[in-house]
């Protein structure tokens, strides 16, 4: 038996894939690795889900709970504690994928994979910290589900490493509970999550220090103090400018890094910048009939970015079996100009409609986003490295385009 | 009547010690330890080297040249009879400078002194034969075949189990408080746990055995904390295939680039010596990993980019007064043995500190052993899911569903090997729950994500199975809790 998609990862990219592509009529595969589908969102119990997807706001379990609805009206065979050891490419059409689970370990064949694993936190290691390796240390995530999966308090006075969206909504939710967040603290000269998130520090009197980092942790069993350090505008450490923090948790939010290793090993071309693969515009990797969506392609802003390319994905799935590959006349490669920093997809056809994912790497008022090959121009009035741009490139613009497209974000004139 | 020994420190030492000791059936062997689990002091963090033995002078240093060479030996037995995972490898000594051959030389007529089989000088074409990339200004080195690499904590745990196996009862979680000396002789060891009673006490303290020979009054040395910092990176980086090391210095053997036996290139130690008094200072320093880095990169030029690393880590060396092990009877108190500076070659030389201990006993002490006449050599380790093949794994899951549940998933760490381990640690008597407990049994928590993801996992089963609040489950011992209470506690004004 083969299917003609496996899904692998039931967060909300593998669950929108599964939706879109059992609706197409494939034969479908979903494989989770958690005891309960829905991949993160089932601890994002705040709300901000869906506003663009359902149109209405959800909190991260409904989110899931939407999705997960339609897997079972549309009897998806899912498996839950599945994780995936190895997948195989054995040509276009055949893909072994091995996975261990409660039932065994399995091998199943695919004529196609969506990988939809997700990403991962970075560590307080790999932020270059150091001293005392104790307790009270967490990665963001890792704290919001000791707090809002298992109803467990971490501690009473934290400290946050980060401004990102996941640390300031723990930040919220700490103060919630009756903790003391005591600072976050920004390496950058501005904060990393979304406008409505970083309200939260206002609302909560959490005092933010940009332009700062935490370089060492101290504490005999638990954390006790973390060292501060001003940075200036090179990121270099001011010195004479240390203070010591005393607290007794320490939050890491320092950014996702995108789960590929597996994608790794069977030889698929990863974007250094992305820290994903490169993709086509059916979110296919550079090995065929492998499809990539959510934050293992990049890492978005928006849950509803996510569905959005899993549905993708899903649709590149059916177009690769029915045409036995993702047939184009020309590849148009995309190309960051000045001031972009995350981009996908890497390759399109131009022959029809798509939508890039972008990010920038420093903020900038008065926005000219240009794709100088094919002439088109938008204005904005901000971008922030925080928050993903979203682009549709039309097929009847992207006619002139040749060999490649740059994006190229710059200040308008004043 | 049989006689009482109490070891002090249940780290490599100590468990080497009480499991040769078991051997016998006229001792009643008790291990003593502070900690929740044992082997977290001094051998926790080290570069868990089996090293050669080329090194110690035998003039300045005969216990640490005698021991190392026999204790690499007995540790090729010991790791077949008690499953340990280990490597052996090799090592090169690596020379950059042509004066270095000239100090490779003498390392070569040390280790021919010491006992050291088929040490030699290679040059530049096989020492690139031997490890291809090398910094390419290498001009050749010393290659030392017998040195290989294990797993220094689950070495200890291995021991432990088998000497409990064997009749040796530990207990954790006890601190020393006093000794008990009687006109000259040993009584016994008071603890937070009560009185002890022993006609031997062998002090395998580590850092602390300079403190508890002062109790009795043995006040001839100290033991000085001489820290090590370390560099671990991802298990997709390559490394080494033997132990590099440089051409050492009076001071140190250098700083080592090495594979461990995980398969994670690892880099380390400096040697900063600290006062006395910092016993558990264990952080890490920027300079200290700095200077790793730079000593590193003159071996192995091709260190990946800093956000690839792991983890960093630090150890401290018990260094002794005069440098050398103190292994010896204390004439002044009958039945008081001596295990103090166990410093590098310390965890080489285990098993060989154990037979020297129980020598003391036989020729010092004169206590006439009788060995017994049932006494287990084995040990088997537990389960690793991820070294099983497909279908070794599949029969298993079979059998036992909770070995199909990967909960790390950086090491593919399974629920079934988590759930032997707990019950290996309730054997041996483990009573407080820890994570470090099952990282070190399992290896979960210690890969790529360096747990994010299976901490909280772990915990959850570590709290089923002990009977406790998850809140309540420890990252290493009492005080190092995962929380503080239900997500509520500080709304209900329960915590100050």
């Amino acid at each position: 038996m083969i299917y003609d998609t496996i899904i692998i990862g039931g967060g909300p990219a593998g669950l929108a894939a599964a939706v879109k592509a059992k609706k197409l009529g494939l034969k479908v595969l979903l494989l989770d690795e958690n005891e309960f589908l829905g991949g993160i969102l089932p601890q994002c119990i705040h709300p901000g889900f869906g506003l663009h997807y359902f149109k209405e706001e959800l909190t991260g379990p409904e989110f899931a709970h939407r999705f997960i609805r339609e897997i079972n009206k549309l009897n998806i065979e899912h498996y839950t504690n599945a994780y995936v050891l190895e997948i195989e490419n054995y040509s276009d059409l055949e893909k072994k994928v091995v996975f261990s689970s409660p039932k065994g370990v399995m091998e199943v064949w695919g004529k196609t994979i969506i990988y939809a694993a997700g990403a991962r936190e970075r560590h307080a290691f790999e932020i270059g910290i150091v001293g005392d390796r104790v307790a009270g240390i967490y990665t963001a995530g890792e704290a919001q589900t000791l707090m809002d999966i298992y109803g467990v308090m971490p501690g009473k006075e934290v400290v946050i490493v980060g401004s990102g969206d996941v640390g300031l909504i723990m930040a919220r939710r700490f103060a919630l509970e009756g903790a003391k967040v005591k600072a976050v603290i920004e390496l950058m000269p501005y904060p990393g999550g979304l406008a409505r998130n970083v309200m939260i520090l206002r609302d909560f009197e959490i005092p933010l220090y940009l332009s700062h980092k935490v370089v060492e942790v101290r504490g005999r069993k638990r954390v006790e103090k973390v060292k501060v350090v001003k940075v200036d505008e090179n990121l270099k450490e001011i010195p004479g400018s240390e203070f010591w923090i005393e607290c007794d948790t320490l939050l890491i939010s320092a950014g996702l890094i995108p789960n590929v290793k597996l994608l790794k090993r069977i030889g698929a071309q990863i974007d250094p910048l992305n820290g994903g693969p490169i993709v086509n515009e059916f979110l296919e990797t550079t090995i065929p009939g492998i499809f990539v969506a959510g934050n293992a392609l990049l890492i978005n802003d928006l849950v509803d970015y996510v569905a959005e390319q899993g549905e993708l994905a899903a649709l590149g799935a059916k177009e690769f079996i029915k045409n036995q590959g993702i047939l184009s006349r020309k590849w148009i490669e995309l190309k960051r100009g000045s001031n972009v920093r995350i981009l996908a997809p890497h390759y399109i056809s131009g022959e029809r409609d798509v939508y890039i994912y972008a990010r920038v790497s420093r903020p900038m008022e008065n926005v000219r986003v240009t794709f100088p090959e094919i002439g088109k121009e938008l204005r904005l009035p901000v971008v922030k490295p925080s928050e993903m741009l979203r682009i549709k490139l039309k097929a009847e613009e992207m006619q002139k385009a040749e060999k490649e497209i740059t994006m190229e974000v710059e200040k308008g004139e004043v | 009547m049989k006689t009482r020994v109490a070891i002090i420190g249940a780290g490599i030492s100590g468990a080497s010690i009480a499991r040769v000791l078991s051997k016998y059936e006229n001792l009643e062997v008790h291990l003593i330890e502070k900690n929740a689990d044992v082997g977290w002091g001094v051998s926790k963090a080290n570069t868990a080297l089996i090293h050669g033995g080329y090194d110690d002078d035998p003039e300045k240093y005969p216990m640490r040249a005698k021991l190392c060479i026999k204790g690499n030996r007995l540790w090729h037995e010991w790791v077949k009879e008690l499953e340990i995972p280990h490597i052996w490898n090799g090592a090169l000594i690596v020379a950059l400078r042509d004066e270095d051959f000239k100090e490779l030389e003498e390392l070569l007529e040390r280790g021919r002194k010491n006992g050291v089989p088929e040490m030699r000088i290679v040059d530049k074409e096989e020492l690139f034969h031997l490890e291809p990339n090398l910094n390419p200004e290498a001009l050749g080195g010393l290659w030392v075949p017998i040195v290989g690499q294990i797993g220094p904590i689950p070495a200890v745990i291995a021991i432990v189990e088998n000497a409990v196996a064997n009749g040796v009862k530990l207990h954790l979680e006890t601190e020393v408080r006093g000794i008990k000396v009687e006109g000259g002789e040993v009584k016994g060891v008071e603890t937070n746990n009560g009185f002890i009673e022993a006609d031997v006490v062998i002090n395998a303290a580590g850092l602390y055995a300079d403190e508890i020979s002062k109790i009795v009054g043995v006040n001839d040395f100290e033991i000085h904390p001489r820290k090590g910092e370390y560099w671990i990176f991802d298990d997709d980086i390559p490394g080494p295939r033997r132990v590099l090391f440089p051409t050492p210095t009076p001071k140190s053997k250098g700083v080592v680039v090495t594979t461990e036996i995980s398969g994670h290139l690892m880099i380390g130690p400096n040697a900063q010596d600290l006062p006395k008094e910092e016993k558990e200072n264990l952080a890490t320093t920027r300079e200290g990993l700095e200077e790793v880095w730079k000593k590193a990169k003159e071996l192995w030029p091709n260190l990946p980019p800093r956000s690839k690393v792991i983890r960093t880590f630090a150890g401290l060396r018990p260094e002794p007064t005069g440098g050398d092990f103190i292994i010896r009877a204390e004439k002044e108190v009958w039945g008081f043995i001596n295990v103090a500076g166990i410093r590098s070659p310390g965890l080489t030389s285990a098993p060989a500190i154990a037979y020297e201990v129980r020598d003391i006993i036989k020729l010092d002490l004169e206590i006439k052993l009788v060995e017994k006449k049932k006494w287990n050599p084995y040990r088997k380790d537990i389960t690793h899911f991820f070294m099983l093949s497909k279908e070794k794994a599949n029969e298993l899951v079979k059998q036992n569903p909770s070995y199909g549940k990967v909960v790390c998933k950086c090491n593919h760490v399974s629920e079934g090997d988590i759930l032997e381990a707990i019950k290996r640690m309730k054997l041996i008597g483990v009573k407080t729950p820890s994570i470090d407990s099952i990282k070190v049994r399992t290896k979960a928590t210690s890969g790529t994500c360096q747990g994010s993801f299976c901490r909280v996992r772990i915990a959850r089963i570590l709290a089923r199975e002990y009977g406790v609040d998850l809140w309540n489950v420890t990252l290493k011992g009492k005080g190092s809790e995962i929380g503080i209470g239900d997500v509520k506690v500080l709304l209900r004004g329960e915590v100050e």
